[in-house]
């Protein structure tokens, strides 16, 4: 499967700006995220990196720039989105789980209806994911009734359910309590183990350190600093960055 | 989303007072932005593909029109017809009339509305009432709704508008008028109620729960909390019913209440040609829609407040 892409980059941005009424998010944004790899997105509330997410998941239309998946530009008018975001799972900080539909409904929901697999083919496949994030019992729960860290790692089962290229995940951890934390990232590690390509916007600096293979630190609206985890954390270039860390730490986050 | 000389020039910060200046803050010095020739490229495709988009629907409508046309035109029995329901001259004598019947179905509308909501409240709030000393109160409330809900709005008028008088109560009025109104406000009610009490049942127990931590009592909360939420959500099916309630005033007519559907029917009476029911019935449909394009506009704007933006 990657054979076919090595080299070339599963996501790469270029020049994307994004605004918002007269209020410019993203200003300048390049980014190249290399198979199997993982980026973690940091920088202040109101930075972008919810944006810049959701701009490659399709969910905001660019206002210029460029944003192409393996190589193929999905920015352009002409592509077509549905088959773009078929590719790419988005896990969202407030879940977005479906209240109305069981744990085993929200995850089989695209499977069945998007990617046609038999009714019986998908359970069983929801029912291997659930096993493995450790919620084996509680396919027939509503979200409701689920903790928010069950709900997270649903969500995170129902955006892999459709085996996506590429996986997005937007402060996963952030409306979690401190011990629901662990759980979630236990999941995510796990899945970089796997070789799952994603990319993460995250206030965890810790968490960013051992599991990304490359942070970015926004500023402005652009991407001010990209390195290794050792180099952007440990040793950061940018006086920005240096004053945005010093503040995390100051909070007690890393 | 088109670039605009305002946009262009609101990003390098001399245009417009440096609008976006809380996102810039002393970053990376801001080159002003040009937009790209991708940008420009896309935008011109868009544009094309609108401009192809509006050629197509121009077109599809005018065949369709023309069709239509040819259709009831070449119809057996047109002529008929079109002397029957169509006649200019009797559209012009009913219209005065109906117009002025009209002012009566106004004020109506615009008396029952009021009571409707305040008595649909009433009701809706008398059901969520908790605790055993209400029992009665609730047990009324639901009773009531599920009467006036089942029961066909011409039957009660009837009883209303034509049995109320043949009590020959003291004090009561024998007013067609009023009558109607008094029964329209009964039916109506009951379904106001629901609508509200479905909002009442939507507003999350999270939210009442929060309300009652702050020591506010259940009064308070269901005052201050919930029904301020409920009521938004259900403004549009509140509207929905407000336009039914508008139609259904010409109902009043049946007790010999002079509206626009009675003036209508005076001069059918005496003509015996059909127009003015059509031209009365236009009126009520001309001033539904403006009625409807509220409804829209008001469910757009609170999805809009609601949805977080983006393609949904």
């Amino acid at each position: 499967m990657s054979g076919l892409s090595d080299g070339v980059p599963v996501l790469r941005m270029e020049s994307v700006r994004k605004t918002f009424g007269g209020s410019v998010v993203l200003r300048d944004i390049g980014l190249e995220v290399a198979p199997h790899t993982v980026t973690a997105l940091i920088g202040a509330s109101g930075s972008g990196k919810s944006t810049l997410l959701r701009c490659a998941a399709l969910l905001e239309d660019v206002d210029d720039g460029e944003i192409r998946l393996d190589g193929e530009e999905i920015t352009d008018p002409r592509a077509d989105q549905d088959a773009v975001r078929r590719r790419i799972g988005v896990v969202f900080q407030a879940y977005n789980l479906f209240p109305h539909m069981t744990v085993l409904e929200n995850i089989t929901l695209a499977p069945r209806r998007v990617h046609r697999v038999p009714r019986s083919r998908a359970e069983e496949q929801a029912r291997e994911l659930l096993e493995r994030l450790g919620l084996g019992g509680r396919a027939g729960e509503y979200p409701d009734r689920l903790s928010g860290g069950q709900q997270q790692r649903v969500a995170i089962a129902r955006a892999l359910a459709v085996r996506p290229r590429l996986l997005l995940l937007d402060e996963v951890t952030a409306a979690l309590d401190p011990e629901l934390v662990g759980e979630v990232l236990n999941v995510v590690r796990g899945l970089k183990s796997d070789g799952m390509t994603m990319v993460l916007a995250t206030h965890e600096m810790g968490f960013a350190r051992e599991v990304a293979d490359q942070v970015c630190f926004l500023d402005g609206g652009v991407v001010l600093e990209r390195g290794t985890p050792e180099q952007v954390l440990g040793d950061p270039r940018q006086e920005r960055t240096r004053r945005f860390l010093r503040r995390v730490v100051e909070a007690g986050r890393l | 989303m088109t670039v605009t000389a305002g946009e262009a020039g609101r990003d390098d910060g001399h245009g417009k007072g440096d609008a976006d200046g809380g996102d810039d803050k002393e970053g990376p010095a801001a080159a002003p932005y040009v937009p790209s020739p991708r940008r420009l490229e896309r935008e011109r495709y868009r544009r094309a593909r609108a401009r192809r988009a509006t050629a197509i629907a121009a077109l599809s409508t005018l065949v369709t029109g023309a069709a239509l046309y040819l259709l009831v035109v070449h119809a057996p029995g047109w002529p008929r017809t079109k002397e029957t329901f169509f006649s200019p001259q009797y559209a012009r004598e009913a219209f005065p009339r109906v117009l002025e019947g009209l002012w009566l179905n106004l004020r109506l509308l615009l008396v029952c509305g009021a009571a409707v909501l305040v008595l649909g409240m009433l009701v809706a709030v008398a059901r969520t009432l908790r605790g055993p000393l209400f029992f009665p109160l609730r047990v009324l409330a639901a009773a009531y709704t599920d009467f006036f809900r089942g029961l066909p709005l011409i039957i009660n008028l009837m009883i209303v508008v034509l049995g109320v008088p043949a009590l020959r109560l003291q004090g009561v009025t024998v007013d067609p008028v009023l009558l109607g109104g008094t029964a329209l406000t009964l039916t109506y009610s009951a379904y106001v109620a629901e609508v509200f009490r479905a909002g009442i049942e939507s507003v999350h127990p999270s939210q009442r729960a929060a309300a009652r931590s702050l020591g506010l009592t259940n009064r308070q909360a269901l005052r201050f909390v919930v029904l301020p939420q409920a009521v938004r959500r259900q403004v549009p099916p509140l509207l929905n019913d407000l336009v039914s309630l508008q139609k259904d005033t010409g109902l009043v007519s049946i007790g010999g209440a002079v509206d626009a559907v009675r003036a209508a029917d005076i001069v059918v009476g005496r003509s015996l040609n059909y127009t003015p029911y059509i031209v009365a019935g236009l009126v009520f449909v001309a001033l539904t829609i403006p009625m409807t394009r509220l409804t829209d506009w008001v469910t757009a704007r609170t999805d809009r407040r609601r949805a977080q933006g983006g393609i949904t």
